[in-house]
């Protein structure tokens, strides 16, 4: 490149944050087919409006609410109590181990409340931002992805109940709460294959949108959440890993509840397996189509 | 300067539009039942192969951009224009990467930060700081630039007192400005700009223009722009590309592009707007240019008829319609307007028509087009600003001069009288005192 004032526009672009940072030289080639190492380049790139969609989404939740934040304790708990009613005292059925029915069913609760507001943000959240990807680009993972961390901040709510639940139970948890983040990797793994999957179908194919609060529901009772996978005949673990929540959510309660709770490696390993290869198949369809999703949406 | 920064080579796009094939008069249950089945079973199987679901019964393809190349050096300032459907807005989609070729190849130079809307992302409930920091970081800018920028982008938008407002609470033309701003203060390589001049009050809309020629002198950084401003883009640029039915049709001086421009959509001397740009608020549905003889062509002298078209849902109070007969060199002509409260117009929500007549149009011989606005009163909100409709052709058969009426010479005809003054004695010159 050529300056035609060296001295003047030299300087700037030695002060100016992206380009710096920006292989300034390396042209962008615009083909039916974009490039591999261009996409991963952009993602890097895009990093900072990662940032900034999470937490603009974070700071529009609860806007124009009149109890504000408080909204992501009050479901949570009402859940909790409804089915320590229904699971624990109307049909009776045990807990893991001595711990105190709630807190089982809170802990489980944590995982499965993370996971169905981040798949069901993160699948409208392309529709959500229309007007964003009709009209500009950035890499289009970020906006799923931004969703989910959202549904991470509710989560995190979710936790300081869970510790308040402790300190009123006395329970102490044991070193296996040390393992919870790896679970919480897992749970939000878990999350953005189907999330990925299915924000991309739902551009093309606006049934998805239909079908999602009907996942949810159903998946509520399908996972352990009111009640412990122990429930299940033993024969019948194996098959149950299929469903990938069911994994996660035996994992959360092995850490929190300590040795109360049993963990099942087999189910657990199918549970893993299931949530690899929702995480390829949601990101090969993304990777398809998110291209075209300024035409399709 | 003679670096090449955005090289585009044979670049096409295709999209798939569904049509709805004209329906029977009498409908008969088991038609109605087949033909859904059909349409069922090929959304099926589209669906099954990954295609697009194309609502509708039959599937056309329309190619929006047909090999389409052309160059743009660094620091040039290239206009793009055509009319509504030409391909302006796809191929400003495909230079910003939100959409994909289908064939052909675009390699850019630098940093690209595209604006086919001013405000991309701004979100109501978040206050204008908010809003600074969000709109920014979509066109691409670092929180560090926008930071350094802030206040800069606060004063030029003049809404220092809101900045911690939501914005769902800024009137609709502090919305603009703040949104604009942010814009202007891009430092991308390449400026992508659509159509976003014909928003805010007449005032912001020069400041603006001002910026962006600054932009490019100073910076020496290279700006495409769309525009139905011709006169902007007459005034901005020294090169423009013409495109018609996705392919280009002309691409050198703006002159030659505007007259090409202006040449190609002339026929029918009218202008509809696009259905698919309806809004809610006043905006011309319809101009008509009534001329002497058919075909635009308007013999000269002879009256002439303008006839404008206002939509409006609700009453308008104090409209101030306005238009100006623009010759092939970007003039004005003529003008001729209808303000408030001089001419009160459009007080019953609907529709309005208003129809100019000049009884005897003197214009010289050449190529007119209408510029036309419709706003309030002076300082007030611009609804709408066309320029380059209804293009018409003045021709002169009453009398013949040996060496032709020509365009060049004047924008209008006065009558005139000469006669032969009788010279008598010397001119003194020593005169002065």
């Amino acid at each position: 490149m050529v300056d035609i004032e060296p001295s003047k526009s030299g300087a700037r672009s030695v002060r100016r944050g992206p380009l710096k940072t920006l292989p300034m030289r390396e042209p962008i080639i615009i083909e039916p087919q974009p490039r591999d190492r261009q996409y991963w380049l952009d993602i890097w790139q895009y990093r900072e409006l990662f940032r900034i969609l999470s937490w603009r989404d974070l700071s529009v939740r609860y806007k124009q609410t009149v109890i504000g934040a408080s909204w992501a304790l009050i479901r949570p708990l009402l859940t909790m109590v409804v089915f320590t009613i229904i699971f624990g005292r109307l049909a009776r059925l045990p807990s893991d181990g001595s711990t105190p029915y709630a807190l089982m069913v809170f802990a489980g609760m944590l995982p499965w409340s993370f996971f169905s507001t981040g798949l069901a943000d993160a699948a409208n959240s392309l529709i959500v931002d229309t007007n964003l990807i009709s009209k500009v680009y950035f890499p289009r993972l970020i906006v799923p992805t931004a969703t989910i961390v959202v549904a991470f901040a509710d989560f995190l709510i979710g936790f300081c109940i869970l510790i308040a639940l402790m300190v009123w139970y006395r329970f102490l948890p044991n070193w296996q709460i040390s393992l919870l983040p790896v679970f919480m990797v897992a749970a939000f793994f878990a999350t953005m294959g189907p999330a990925l999957w299915i924000s991309a179908l739902n551009v093309q194919y606006r049934d998805f949108r239909y079908i999602i609060p009907f996942i949810v529901q159903f998946g509520l009772y399908v996972s352990p959440v009111g009640f412990t996978s122990s429930v299940i005949p033993g024969y019948w673990r194996l098959l149950y890993g299929l469903n990938p929540m069911a994994g996660i959510i035996d994992g959360f309660r092995w850490c929190i509840l300590g040795g109360e709770s049993r963990l099942y490696l087999p189910g657990l390993a199918v549970s893993a397996s299931v949530i690899v290869f929702f995480l390829w198949l949601g990101f090969r369809q993304f990777r398809k189509m998110e291209n075209s999703f300024a035409d399709l949406i | 300067m003679s670096e090449t920064i955005i090289n585009v080579e044979d670049l096409s796009k295709k999209y798939l539009i569904g049509h709805r094939t004209q329906r029977e008069r009498y409908v008969a249950l088991r038609d109605v039942i087949a033909r859904e089945t059909r349409n069922f079973t090929r959304k099926a199987i589209d669906l099954a192969r990954g295609r697009q679901v194309v609502q509708g019964d039959e599937v056309e393809e329309f190619w929006a951009l047909q090999n389409v190349s052309f160059e743009v050096k660094r620091g040039e300032i290239l206009g793009i224009i055509g009319h509504n459907g030409a391909g302006k807005s796809t191929l400003l989609k495909v230079l910003s990467r939100i959409t994909p070729p289908t064939s052909g190849r675009v390699v850019l130079g630098g940093r690209v930060a595209s604006l086919l809307e001013v405000g991309t992302g701004f979100h109501r409930e978040l206050t204008g700081r908010e809003n600074i920091f969000l709109n920014g970081a979509i066109l691409g800018m670092t929180q560090r630039e926008i930071r350094k920028k802030f206040d800069e982008i606060v004063a030029f938008a003049q809404v220092e007192k809101f900045v911690d407002t939501p914005v769902k609470q800024f009137s609709s033309g502090m919305y603009m400005r703040l949104a604009f701003a942010v814009a202007a203060h891009l430092e991308p390589e390449i400026l992508i700009v659509d159509e976003v001049l014909a928003v805010g009050d007449a005032e912001f809309q020069k400041k603006c223009l001002g910026k962006m020629d600054e932009v490019s002198r100073r910076d020496g950084r290279t700006v495409l722009l769309v525009s139905h401003n011709l006169a902007a883009v007459a005034s901005l640029t020294h090169r423009a590309i013409v495109l018609d039915s996705g392919r280009v049709i002309a691409d050198g001086p703006t002159q030659d592009g505007i007259s090409a421009y202006i040449s190609k959509g002339g026929n029918a001397a009218s202008y509809l707007r696009a259905p698919d740009r309806q809004t809610s608020a006043p905006h011309i549905s319809r101009v008509e240019v009534v001329t002497s003889d058919g075909n635009a062509i308007h013999q000269f002298g002879e009256p002439l008829e303008i006839k404008l078209w206002i939509k409006h849902e609700r009453p308008m109070e104090k409209a101030c319609l306005s238009f100006q007969i623009v010759n092939q060199f970007q003039q004005c002509a003529a003008a001729a307007w209808a303000y408030y409260p001089d001419v009160k117009f459009g007080n019953q929500k609907g529709e309005t028509r208003m129809v100019c007549r000049f009884p005897s149009l003197r214009l010289n011989v050449g190529q007119f087009h209408l510029r036309v606005n419709l706003t309030e009163p002076p300082q007030g909100e611009i609804y709408e600003r066309l320029d380059g409709l209804c293009s018409f052709e003045v021709i002169r058969t009453d009398k013949t001069i040996f060496w032709g009426w020509n365009a060049e010479d004047c924008a209008y005809h006065e009558e005139w009288e000469w006669s032969e003054a009788p010279v008598s004695g010397t001119i003194v010159h020593e005169k002065a005192v």
